[in-house]
């Protein structure tokens, strides 16, 4: 059995007939063509799937496509403005806050959930709403220093 | 990893939801598919059909009404953790709502699909037993209610028949205070050990309390000599830690136990957790 679905990705839509078995992160890997979106742990844990379905964070390895038919999905590539990068990125870049960039995308979009639901997070609100996302390389010091430095930004760009 | 095939079906309704289960025997319902989905992949879970009920609206959502919440059986652990109705009118509930797994996994889970479940491990289960909920059943013949003690039978098994589709869970609003405390697990989240209370004060003397324990057991274990000690006892400090002494032995025989925490372990943290959840819930009670 195939079901027609349409998902926008990234303000792309994309029609394909899947298998209903298929994943959300196989359909933008493989059909929307947006390698950003990696799999790590492929069980749920690790956070590295991470999109925006219809701008609320979401583990794409946990989600059947079936299940986004209809909806937009944004992922790392759709956050920035053309080559204008969204400040979650210009900070993840100057503040260090990535090494062999794996955990990266992922760790962006759940720092913009975050940003979307509390627009001035502690450390321990920063800590405690990346949670569900592992980095294997940073020991976290600069990602938290990033997603603050992107706080600041986007309150002032206000 | 791919799960076996299944035939995909979507509902729309209730009544559609109804129809297909009917028409597949053997058909899994899928909610936001934060346990499902798991299992499909490890293929624990092998079913011919899955019928998606997510985007059924009239499932969804919080109402207040008759001293009581209704929360919609698909109404997510996001939704409910963030909601001034059940902050206000049963905190323990929006507390452990906001400790389940992280951001993302609140963002698809439902309450529905928690209870259905019945994970030892989850949390929505010790708390909705502490607060007297009931669960509103849609089945083949007609709707029925379900109370929280006779809805958790075991170690993932409900009251729940294979026809049966929760719509709704109904929790006691007001009165008094509660809170939810939990041990985590610190990959998983998932509560090694979890400590539900729920508190009414009059004159600063305690009317009712009740108390429940998740995580150590199969099912969620209700701390009757816990509640004993605290009727009628004025709720000082001291009068909580001596009856939260007492829950390791509520929990029975025959306790959880893994690599990461021994059955023994969990008694033994348990009256820590109780303690925590008391303080919570008499400071709240006022
Ligand atoms: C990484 C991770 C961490 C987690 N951490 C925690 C945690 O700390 N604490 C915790 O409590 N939970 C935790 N969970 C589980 C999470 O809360 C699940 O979302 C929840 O248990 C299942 O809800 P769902 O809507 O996703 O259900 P689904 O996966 O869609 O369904 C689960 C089961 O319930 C049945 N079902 C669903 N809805 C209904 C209905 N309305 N009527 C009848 N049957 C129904 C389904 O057929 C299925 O058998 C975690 C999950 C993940 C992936
Ligand atoms: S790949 Fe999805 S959570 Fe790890
Ligand atoms: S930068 Fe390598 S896993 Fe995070």
């Amino acid at each position: 059995m195939t079901v027609p679905v349409r998902i926008t990705v990234n303000g792309r839509p994309v029609e394909r007939d899947v298998e209903p078995r298929l994943l959300l992160v196989h359909f933008i890997r493989v059909f929307a063509e947006q390698t950003g979106t990696k799999i790590g742990c492929d069980t749920s844990q690790c956070g590295a799937c991470t999109v925006l379905i219809d701008g609320v964070s979401a583990k794409s390895c946990t989600t059947l496509a079936v299940q986004a038919d209809g909806s937009s999905v944004t992922t790392i590539e759709g956050l920035s403005d053309g080559e204008q990068l969204h400040p979650l990125q210009e900070s993840f870049w100057n503040k260090h806050g990535l090494q062999c960039g794996f955990c990266t995308p992922g760790m962006i979009l759940a720092s913009h959930e975050l940003l979307r639901t509390n627009a001035s997070p502690s450390e321990a609100e920063i800590r405690h709403g990346l949670e569900g996302n592992m980095c294997r390389c940073t020991g976290y010091q600069n990602i938290v220093r990033a997603v603050r430095d992107a706080a600041e930004t986007m309150a002032t760009a206000k | 990893m791919f799960a076996a095939n299944f035939e995909y079906h979507r509902a729309g309704s209730v009544a559609e939801a109804r129809q297909l289960l009917a028409a597949h025997p053997g058909a899994k319902l899928l909610a936001g598919g934060h346990s499902l989905i798991p299992l499909l992949k490890l293929r624990l879970a092998a079913p011919e059909a899955v019928i998606d009920i997510g985007r059924i609206g009239e499932l969804r959502g919080i109402s207040n009404g008759g001293g009581a919440l209704r929360i919609g059986a698909l109404t997510t652990h996001a939704e409910i953790a963030s909601s001034d109705a059940v902050k206000s009118g049963a905190a323990a509930l929006a507390e452990a709502a906001g400790l389940i797994g992280d951001p993302a996994v609140r963002n698809r889970g439902t309450i529905g699909g928690n209870v259905a479940h019945a994970d030892p491990a989850s949390d929505l289960p010790t708390v909705l037993i502490a607060l007297d909920a009931t669960f509103t059943v849609n089945s083949p013949d007609g709707e029925r209610s379900v109370s929280a003690a006779d809805f958790f039978q075991g170690m993932m098994a409900t009251a729940l028949g294979e026809h049966d589709i929760l719509t709704a869970v109904n929790v006691p609003a007001g009165g008094g205070g509660s809170a939810y405390v939990k041990f985590s697990h610190p990959a998983s989240r998932y509560a090694v050990v979890g400590a539900a209370a729920s508190l009414t004060v009059a004159g600063g003397t305690c009317t009712s309390a009740s108390v429940a324990v998740g995580g150590a057991t199969a099912v969620p274990a209700r701390c009757a000599s816990v509640e004993a000690a605290l009727a009628g006892q004025a709720l000082s400090a001291d009068v909580i830690a001596a009856a939260a002494a007492a829950a390791g032995g509520d929990l029975g025989d025959d306790l959880l136990g893994d690599v990461f925490a021994s059955g023994d372990y969990r008694r033994a943290v348990t009256p820590v957790y109780v303690q925590r959840a008391l303080a919570a819930a008499a400071e709240r009670a006022g």
